[in-house]
């Protein structure tokens, strides 16, 4: 699997992205910063996480209309996978690639924790390398991160499937609407999570539970 | 010279923790008859130029484009 991963200022956890793709698919991911307006010919484009413009205006905003955003948003219509965790998950809904919201967590208070996560649409591209309701470990770290989107929408998503991940056993961390952690688009190319699964993905983190994550997603070569 | 102001607010039936946050503190302080308080932002932007209508525009493209989040936002435009 060919993967780029974007670059932003602000950005804090590429360099996790980086290593766990490349151990992963045994290929480094293509590095892309934000001026450019190309990217190269790849199966996975990854926004990691942090807080690209120290999160001004709203998290996520600013970034999302940055040059090399276009050219992540024509691989979304190409039907190019298009990952993004935390922060890149702000930006694609910001982006209007994904629908909803990511607002102030209810607490107000930034999380860092270990969650627990079920696998609630086992059938994407991102998450056939689960079973159907499986829990995973995932940790998490944010402000912002409490989904929302409108009731007509929430229907949507919930009826299409397009809910990937929910927070399980009582560890929503930011009141979430309906345990949201993470969803798909539409077209299921696009995911958007707020938990990390790069964090966890070998026995010095503690446990590998992200890495089926990333071991399912196959390249157009794999 | 142009000077406009733009307020952004969130949407009615959207959840606001920190308003709720504010509201509690505003309470703590003795202010007993506050309802309800429901944060937002004001830009405040100088436009080049007189042309009223073209700056009426401009800033509301500006809102759908950058300064509100128009899934969880609305936003008023007012030139003085």
């Amino acid at each position: 699997m060919k993967s780029a991963i974007i670059q932003l200022p602000g950005l804090n956890r590429d360099r996790d992205m980086i290593a766990a793709l490349t151990r992963i698919s045994g290929k480094a991911p293509v590095t892309v910063w934000q001026t450019e307006t190309e990217l190269p010919d790849v199966d996975l484009v990854v926004i990691p996480g942090g807080f690209s413009y120290g999160d001004y205006l709203r998290c996520g905003a600013i970034a999302a209309r940055m040059p090399v955003m276009q050219a992540v948003a024509e691989k979304a219509r190409q039907g190019v996978l298009i990952m993004g965790v935390c922060n890149g998950f702000q930006v694609l809904v910001e982006m209007g690639l994904l629908p909803g919201a990511l607002m102030r967590n209810a607490s107000l208070k930034f999380v860092c924790r270990e969650v627990k996560l079920e696998v609630t649409n086992a059938n994407t591209a991102f998450t056939r390398g689960y079973q159907p309701g499986q829990i995973i470990r995932c940790p998490v770290a944010h402000h912002d991160g409490n989904y929302f989107a409108d009731a007509e929408t929430l229907k949507r998503i919930e009826g299409e499937g397009q809910v990937a991940f929910r927070y399980a056993e009582g560890t929503n961390p930011n009141g979430s609407v309906n345990d949201i952690a993470g969803i798909v688009s539409d077209s299921g190319n696009v995911l958007g999570m707020m938990p990390h699964p790069e964090n966890l993905i070998e026995a010095a983190h503690g446990g590998d539970d992200g890495r089926a994550l990333f071991a399912g997603i196959r390249g157009k070569a794999a | 010279m142009i000077k406009a102001r733009v307020t952004v607010t969130l949407k009615n039936g959207v959840l606001d923790p920190q308003g709720k946050a504010i509201e509690g503190a505003l309470d703590a302080l003795g202010f007993a008859d506050v309802g309800s308080v429901r944060q937002g932002k004001v830009f405040d932007l100088e436009i080049e130029g007189a042309d009223r209508a073209k700056a009426e525009s401009d800033l509301n493209a500006m809102c759908e484009k950058l300064l509100a989040n128009t899934v969880i936002e609305d936003y008023t435009v007012s030139i003085t």
